[in-house]
Order: C-alpha cells, then sequence, then structure tokens
C-alpha cells in the first residue's frame, strides 16, 4: 500500500524579489530556510505580502526563486508538476467542464485515465459530491465546487497538495466542516499539506506546526510545534494557549486599538 | 409508474394561422383579377394556400392531444398568421388591385411560378454557391482559428502577425474582387479565396483576444495537473476562448454570405447571385424574387445550424452568461 510517497520538501537559502517600476527590489522570500517532513500539515501564517503564498507557488513550480532552490524528495523544483497538486482561494474549477470531467482532468492530460476511471468516483465520493457528476461549476455551491477542486487535485496522487487559503472563501460553518474532511483525507492518504492560511484557529486545528511569517522583512519569524493530539477542541486552554502564542509573535496579541490587519 | 397523460385541449391561437390562410384564399379566389393585368393566370398561389391550410390544419389537430407542441405553436400563431395576411395583401396590391407596377413586384402565383418551372435551375445554381461557400467558409474558419490561437498565445507570432492583420483585415474582401480575379486561375478559386479571407479576419481577431484573455490559474492549475502547453493550448485556452471564437465566426458567416454574392454578381458564372443578377438585367423580376427567398432561406438555415452547434458546444455557458 505504500508506494514512494514520500513528499519531502526542503527550502534552502530562497530568496525572491520582486522589481518595483520605479527599480527597487522588494522581497517576498528572504533567506527562507525551512524543512518539511514527508506526511507533515504545515501551516504558514502572517500578515499579507509576508510572502506565504510566493513560497507556495515556488513549491508548485509556477514560479522561480532569485536564489537559493527547492527540492521536492532532494530534486529540484523547476517547474509544474501533477506530484505537486494546488488548490487555490477560488476554486478555479474549469467552467466547461463537468464536475466529472474536472476531476478527471489530471488523469487525461497523464494519459492514465483508462486505466484509473474508478479513480474518478472514489474521489468524488470521498469529497461527498455523489451525485454531481454531470453538474456544471456554476451550478455548485462555494463549498462544493472547493470539494471538487481538491477531488481535482488529489485524484492525481500528489505527494504534496498545495493549499492557498482554501477555505478562505467560505462561510465559518462551511470551513469548519471542510477542515474535518481535509482532515480526514490526509490521515488516509499522508500526503504532505502546506497550506497558506490567514486564519490562526485553522493553522492551530490542522498543523502539525505552524510556519509564523512577517512581512518586512519578508522571513520566518518563527516555526511552531503543535504538540496536540487530534481531534482538537477549539476550546481546550492549550488550542487558546497556542493561539495567544501566535497572535503574540504576529504582534496583535494585547493590542487596544485597531489592528492594520484583522484576522 | 403509470405514464402521465395530458388532457386533450385546443388553444385557440392556434386557429389564427388557420383563420388567415382562409381569408387569403376566399379572397384570392373571389375577386377577379385586376382587368388591367394581362398577364396568364395561374394557380400556384392556389395550390400554396390549399397546402398551406392542409398543413395548419394538421398541425392545429396534433395540438390537441401534445401539450408541448401546443404551447410552442399557441405562441407562434400570432407571427404566422399575421405573415399570412401580408402576403394576402400583397396579393390584393398586385394581382388584385394593381396598386404597384407588376414589372418590379410580380404576384405571388408568378414567383411560385418560378420555383415551378426554373426550380431545378435555381437548385444548381444553389449547388454551386454552396460549393464555393463551403469551400471558403471551412477555410477561413480552419486558418483563423489557427492563426487566432498563433497570434493569441505566442509573443513572436504576434509581434509578426498581427500588424498584418491590422492592415489586411479591415479592407472589406470584396475590395480585392479586381486583383483576385487576375491572380486565380480560375474565378472559383478567386471567390474562395475572397470568402476565405472574409471570414479569416473576424475568426482571427475573436479568437486570438479570447485566447490571450484567457484566466492565467486556469494555466497554473492546468500545469499543477500535469498539462504540457500543448495540452494548456488545446484543452485550456481554446475551450476557454470558445464563445469568443464563436462570436469571430458569426461575423465571418455574414461577411461570407455578402462576399459570396458580391463575388458572384461581379465575375463568377453561376451561383445564385450570378443568376439574381442576370435575370435583373433580363427584367425578369419575378426571378430575382425566387432567387431572393432562396437565399433568404438557405443563409438562415445556416444561421440556425450555426446557433444550435453553439448551443450544443457551449453549453456550459448557460447560467454563467445570460443568452
Amino acid at each position: 500500500m505504500v508506494k514512494d510517497i514520500n513528499g519531502k520538501i526542503e527550502a534552502l537559502h530562497v530568496h525572491k524579489y520582486f522589481i518595483k517600476p520605479e527599480g527597487e527590489k522588494v522581497y517576498a522570500l528572504n533567506d527562507v530556510n525551512v524543512a518539511i517532513k514527508p506526511g507533515e500539515f504545515i501551516s504558514l501564517i502572517g500578515p499579507s505580502g509576508c510572502g506565504k503564498t510566493t513560497f507556495l507557488r515556488l513549491v508548485a513550480g509556477l514560479d522561480k526563486a532569485n536564489s537559493g532552490e527547492v527540492t521536492l524528495d532532494g530534486e529540484k523544483i523547476v517547474n509544474a508538476g501533477y506530484e505537486r497538486g494546488l488548490v487555490f482561494q477560488d476554486p478555479t474549477l474549469f467552467p466547461w467542464l463537468n464536475i466529472k470531467e474536472n476531476v478527471a482532468y489530471g488523469l487525461k492530460t497523464r494519459k492514465v485515465y483508462k486505466d484509473k476511471k474508478n479513480e474518478v468516483n472514489e474521489f468524488i465520493h470521498l469529497v461527498g459530491l455523489d451525485g454531481f457528476e454531470k453538474s456544471y461549476p456554476h451550478q455548485l455551491s462555494g463549498g462544493m465546487a472547493q470539494r471538487a477542486a481538491l477531488a481535482r487535485a488529489l485524484v492525481n496522487h500528489p505527494k504534496v497538495l498545495l493549499l492557498d487559503e482554501p477555505f478562505g472563501a467560505l462561510d465559518a460553518f462551511t470551513r469548519m466542516n471542510m477542515q474535518d474532511e481535509l482532515l480526514k483525507i490526509w490521515k488516509d492518504r499522508k500526503t504532505t499539506m502546506i497550506m497558506v492560511t490567514h486564519d490562526v484557529d485553522e493553522a492551530i486545528y490542522l498543523s502539525d506546526r505552524i510556519v509564523v511569517m512577517s512581512a518586512r522583512p519578508a522571513k520566518i519569524e518563527d516555526i511552531i510545534d503543535v504538540d496536540m493530539g487530534r481531534p482538537r477542541g477549539r476550546d481546550m486552554p492549550e488550542f487558546l494557549n497556542m493561539r495567544t502564542k501566535i497572535l503574540q509573535i504576529l504582534d496583535f496579541a494585547g493590542k487596544r486599538e485597531e489592528p492594520e490587519y484583522m484576522i | 409508474m403509470e405514464k402521465k397523460k395530458y388532457p386533450a385541449g385546443l388553444d385557440i391561437r392556434v386557429l389564427v394561422p388557420i383563420i388567415s390562410l382562409s381569408l387569403s384564399l376566399i379572397l384570392h379566389i373571389l375577386l377577379p383579377a385586376n382587368k388591367n393585368y394581362t398577364q396568364k393566370e395561374f394557380t400556384y398561389y392556389t395550390g400554396f394556400l390549399i397546402l398551406m391550410l392542409v398543413i395548419y390544419t394538421v398541425v392545429m389537430i396534433i395540438t390537441i392531444f401534445h401539450k408541448k407542441f401546443r404551447k410552442k405553436m399557441a405562441h407562434k400563431s400570432w407571427f404566422i398568421g399575421v405573415a399570412f395576411l401580408l402576403l394576402n395583401l400583397y396579393n390584393l396590391a398586385t394581382i388584385k388591385f394593381m396598386l404597384i407596377p407588376s414589372i418590379y413586384f410580380p404576384s405571388p402565383e408568378i414567383i411560385f411560378k418560378v420555383f415551378i418551372k426554373d426550380g431545378a435551375f435555381l437548385l444548381k445554381c444553389l449547388g454551386y454557391s454552396g460549393k464555393l461557400l463551403v469551400t471558403g467558409y471551412l477555410s477561413g474558419c480552419i486558418l483563423g482559428i489557427l492563426t487566432g490561437i498563433l497570434v493569441g498565445w505566442s509573443t513572436s507570432w504576434n509581434y509578426w502577425i498581427n500588424p498584418v492583420i491590422k492592415v489586411i483585415g479591415p479592407i472589406p474582401s470584396t475590395a480585392w474582387v479586381p486583383i483576385a480575379l487576375v491572380a486565380f486561375p480560375t474565378s472559383f478559386t478567386a471567390s474562395v479565396f475572397l470568402i476565405g479571407l472574409a471570414v479569416w479576419f473576424p475568426t482571427t481577431v475573436l479568437t486570438s483576444s479570447g485566447i490571450s484573455g484567457v484566466k492565467q490559474a486556469y494555466f497554473e492549475v492546468s500545469s499543477t495537473l500535469g498539462a504540457s502547453t500543448i495540452q494548456n493550448i488545446f484543452k485550456i485556452a481554446v475551450p476557454s476562448a470558445m464563445p469568443s471564437i464563436f462570436i469571430g465566426i458569426f461575423n465571418g458567416t455574414c461577411a461570407s454570405f455578402l462576399t459570396l454574392m458580391t463575388a458572384e454578381m461581379l465575375g463568377v458564372k453561376y451561383g445564385l447571385g450570378w443568376y439574381i443578377n442576370w435575370q435583373k438585367d433580363m427584367l425578369s423580376y419575378p426571378n430575382v424574387y425566387a432567387g431572393l427567398i432562396t437565399i433568404a432561406v438557405t443563409f438562415s438555415l445556416l444561421i440556425t445550424l450555426l446557433f444550435r452547434a453553439r448551443d450544443k458546444i457551449l453549453v456550459w455557458q448557460k447560467g454563467v452568461i445570460k443568452w
């Protein structure tokens, strides 16, 4: 059963900057070093502009680092590939394909659809979309569309699943529901998960470790081990303590005036 | 489960075409032709009216038992009834009262006569025009979509080809007639070129703008699902640009009709445009009308087919965009 699903991600001295129109360099990632273990659930948290999404895009292979390198199981990441699945905040389902065709897309492009046809239905079932195979994306609610996007990424059996604020656009109830679903999938498949989020509670609820990042300068502030068993109660004292700790690192705890950044 | 039976019923509106047709028939039979009407009288219009009367009576009977069809027909009935009424008025204005010059505005029965007597030749012309149109149209469409993809996707193609499109494209393709007729060995190939050019331009422009407007996120997701560049073009860019491509094809279709007619009137032998032009020169206006009716029926049929194809291909757009 255990195939060669490793999914170890390492970043070594990664720098990524963008050049402003005036010619000034703006660092999105400044000397980022992080090692993510196979099967680990990691969250990246921090204010806007701290380079979380940039880091995710480097791992996905959609952008290139200016210096340093990101590796998957020791191999340098140069291009996008199916072993690193990606789910955006916006489900980005292909509107011209129905749900089944959307989920099957990865298998079809890789020309393995014929052998793995039944997996499409399995994953549609896994995310609870039975009966919606023939529906088009616009006929689905936000939560359902995001489930379909998840199934579409998972059907490729990626070593790493990259999640860019996957539940950010969902209402609070749907979000909590989806978090449980995601945990279930993660326990089941042991895929390495890297999630960008703005939601401290979400990060604590899901992650093994939380990477706290700061915006200026853009760097890793702290990496926190969440050594709590699962399932985690959102009202447990450890949970609340950890939230206070993270907010302190982010410099939001105990402030009386309006924070410039809302969580 | 027992099949649900709809109660039989009659929508009074379904009778409108029948009433309109009966009125036409009565007036046509009872009123004598104008005393100044010198042409021989025929029974083609009477025949047409009787045929239509039979058809719409059958339709009426079917609607009694078929609920969906009844609804559809009832909705269309007023339009059909008024259309026959207008034809009736035209008949009165020509053969019965001679209110308009009969040489340019022949009575319906004379026009119908053309279809009977000259029908085979009209069909031949239609076939010739059709061959020309299909060849030019398909090549223009295919080349247009290909150029559009290249220009919309690749920056270097965009650099070299886009200025050419901008200069060549806006020239109405009929303006090329003098050159096309000498540059090509036959008038057929010249016309194919002109029609192709007319379709190519709008198809290219709208394909390329559709392709360059595809959301970047689609390509990114597609790449992380294992797609190659070629797959990104044909599985993401093209389907996503399809609505835009169809608008281009529609514009191209209208341009192709225009070019076909102009080309045939200017230099091609045979074809419907040529037929109309020729009959006009011979002052046989009934034939001109018959030609025009043939064109109207064929072209609207083609447009309907195109709409059907679009509805089928762009079914996913329902609910995304209001049609």
